[in-house]
């Protein structure tokens, strides 16, 4: 009993689990609702808070956050830190030239990153980082090696190192807690899921609307057909 | 006589408004047996004016500039009122107008619409259809993001293929060693100008060229043969109001279709937008896998299947050249003594099976990392695809045919 526990126990800790394979990583699948106003709100705090210290959304307008439920008043006074404008697009105080110097490459703009990377990419990303004292940040990632980001979530989900198992010629590779952040792994997992949700969010903020008018569109087509198609069997009855 | 005929009168007096409506719709004869196949070329018209409206509204915020034109696009889709619309119509239109263009190709080759008296509605059509592939080419360029950038430095990079001239030569295209802010800019001015006048003008000369010698039927036979006392054809229709009422139909069901992508997925998977073309574009970082769009990949892969020799990529290229440009002489290629399909024999039905199979395959492996086993298919496929065309003139003579019917079958 107790064997199976201590079992149960290392695959908890073992959450994420990220097979590594020569042509890249099995990615996780992300699960994430952009229909989920909460979620999204909660991604929009994560990001303001700790990706928009290095990176830019610069394409993106902070009162477009109106589409997922949040006020002029709520923006200003959760999500506006250094004196910019509801109206104003979401930009970093960060130098990009001392950017490229601090970390080798300057942090990509996150506005379309899940158009480019995918929620699944992200969600295991973020989740893939693991401690490793050949990189100068002292972080790699299993979905992007050699990374130059450090690990900028490492609080809330604690250190995770890279286990390398071998069985005859495979290696399989396993990410370890060896340190639990102030968040357990689920809660972590929930928090990057919110994140990602609010990258393919804003990604294409019109999306949720988009498929609303699409399906007006589409029945206004389909009755359009119904007169079409009687018109010309009306007109065609004369042909022989 | 009402007011509007006197007015019809007085235009007519000085412009041929009566003679051209009745020349070209209410009497211009068409054959009564069209099927399915046909509907593609009214809406390979509707495409065209939906890239031209939808085009000139993105001009509008667009901006040709390699430092504003990704952002321009990002602006487009964020904060001009319906500018996502805009940019997934005009986006999409690019992929519509190649399946439907394919399609009516493809009904040409069944029915043998390029044969005798057809020859030069065949070939302003090809010249139409090089035209569209330079308009996707250049309007390809203008995001500006990394499969923009990089589909464009590939493409460009064949003509420095081309022996003694050539680095000369793609320099000269770019405006620069490398594509750059040059470059986009001349490619904005022929994708928003020079091609689109090139376009309607081509598109003129086939509907005339079209409506001089009379619809080709899924028959083959000429419904001018037999004439009633007015002159009329008897299997002919006025084209306005039977074929009109009946595209509409198909221009609906078409809608639906352009619709569905349009509004539940614009990108159909990485197919019409690429997902790397959402990153901006980069001159130091190159893709690790660049492919083009999907309707240039039937090209790309013969391009890729011809191996370099003597240290040039040169026979590649001239192959993906030739495989175009074979199209122009089907015409003469095609001995075979009746048009359509349905009164061809088995030789001809299996060999144009074999090219469809090739030229979809092709578009398939173009897609694709170059591995040996695809190369290998690639090189296959390539062989069918050419035999296709230069056995045709001897398949196409022994094939036993069909008597064709004297009148239209229904």
């Amino acid at each position: 009993m107790n064997a199976i526990k201590k079992l149960l126990m290392l695959a908890l800790f073992m959450v994420p689990a990220v097979a590594l394979a020569n042509e890249g990583v099995a990615l996780d699948k992300a699960h994430y609702d952009i229909h989920d106003q909460a979620s999204l709100q909660r991604g929009a705090k994560y990001f303001v808070n700790y990706c928009l210290n290095c990176h830019s959304a610069s394409y993106m307008r902070y009162n477009r956050l109106h589409d997922i439920g949040l006020t002029d008043d709520q923006i200003k006074a959760n999500l506006l830190f250094a004196g910019e404008k509801v109206g104003e697009t979401m930009d970093t105080a960060l130098n990009k030239k001392e950017a490229k110097s601090f970390f080798g490459a300057t942090p990509p703009d996150l506005t379309v990153i899940a158009r480019s990377r995918g929620a699944d990419w992200l969600y295991t990303y973020l989740r893939g980082f693991y401690k490793d004292d050949t990189r100068p940040t002292g972080w790699n990632n299993v979905a992007f090696d050699k990374v130059g980001m450090p690990h900028v979530l490492w609080q809330l989900q604690g250190v995770q190192e890279l286990e390398v198992e071998k069985h005859g010629e495979h290696e399989t590779h396993k990410l370890v807690l060896v340190k639990p952040g102030t968040m357990k792994p689920a809660e972590y997992d929930a928090m990057v899921g919110d994140l990602v949700n609010y990258l393919v969010w804003m990604g294409e903020p019109v999306q949720t609307k988009r498929v609303t008018i699409g399906i007006f569109v589409l029945v206004f087509l389909g009755l359009f057909f119904v007169v079409a198609y009687y018109l010309k069997k009306e007109f065609w009855k004369d042909v022989h | 006589m009402t007011k509007l005929e006197k007015l019809v009168g007085w235009i007519d007096d000085r412009f041929p408004l009566t003679s051209t409506w009745k020349a070209h719709l209410s009497e211009y004869y068409a054959p009564k047996n069209f099927n399915f196949w046909y509907f593609f070329g009214s809406l390979a018209l509707l495409v065209l004016v939906i890239q031209i409206v939808t085009g000139i509204f993105l001009v509008m915020n667009y901006k040709p500039d390699a430092a504003l034109a990704f952002a321009s696009v990002e602006y487009i889709m964020r904060d001009v009122p319906f500018g996502w619309l805009i940019r997934y119509m005009h986006s999409t239109g690019a992929s519509a107008f190649f399946i439907v263009v394919y399609l009516h190709m493809m009904r040409g080759l069944m029915y043998g619409s390029y044969r005798k008296p057809r020859e030069l509605i065949w070939i302003f059509g090809m010249c139409i259809y090089l035209a569209l592939m330079a308009e996707a080419f250049m309007g390809y360029l203008l995001p500006w993001g990394q499969m923009s950038y990089w589909g464009a430095q590939v493409i460009v990079n064949l003509f420095s293929a081309v022996p003694f001239v050539g680095e000369e030569l793609s320099i000269w295209i770019r405006g620069d060693f490398v594509i750059s802010d040059a470059t986009l800019n001349r490619f904005f001015s022929f994708h928003v100008i020079a091609v689109p006048l090139v376009l309607l003008g081509l598109i003129v000369a086939h509907i005339i060229a079209l409506h001089e010698v009379g619809s080709n039927n899924p028959d083959g036979v000429e419904i001018k043969k037999h004439k009633d006392a007015n002159g009329i054809p008897l299997d002919g229709i006025p084209f306005h109001p039977y074929y009109t009422v009946k595209d509409i139909v198909g221009v609906i069901v078409f809608l639906m279709v352009f619709s569905a992508v349009v509004f539940f997925a614009p990108t159909m998977g990485g197919y019409f937008l690429e997902d790397n073309n959402f990153i901006p574009a980069d001159p130091f970082k190159t893709p690790p896998h660049i492919a083009p769009v999907w309707y240039f990949t039937p090209f790309y892969a013969i391009l890729r299947a011809v191996p370099p020799m003597f240290g040039s990529q040169f026979p590649g290229v001239i192959a993906m050249g030739v495989a175009v440009v074979i199209l122009f002489f089907l015409p003469w290629l095609d001995q075979g003594k009746v048009k359509s399909i349905r009164y061809r024999g088995a030789i001809y039905k299996t060999w144009l099976t074999l090219f469809v199979i090739s030229f979809v395959g092709l578009g398939w492996l173009g897609i694709q990392p170059a591995t040996p086993t695809y190369t290998l298919m690639a090189r296959i496929l390539s062989g069918v695809y050419f035999a296709f065309f230069f056995l045709m003139p001897w398949y196409t003579k022994i094939d036993k045919t069909k008597p064709e019917p004297d009148r239209v079958t229904g």
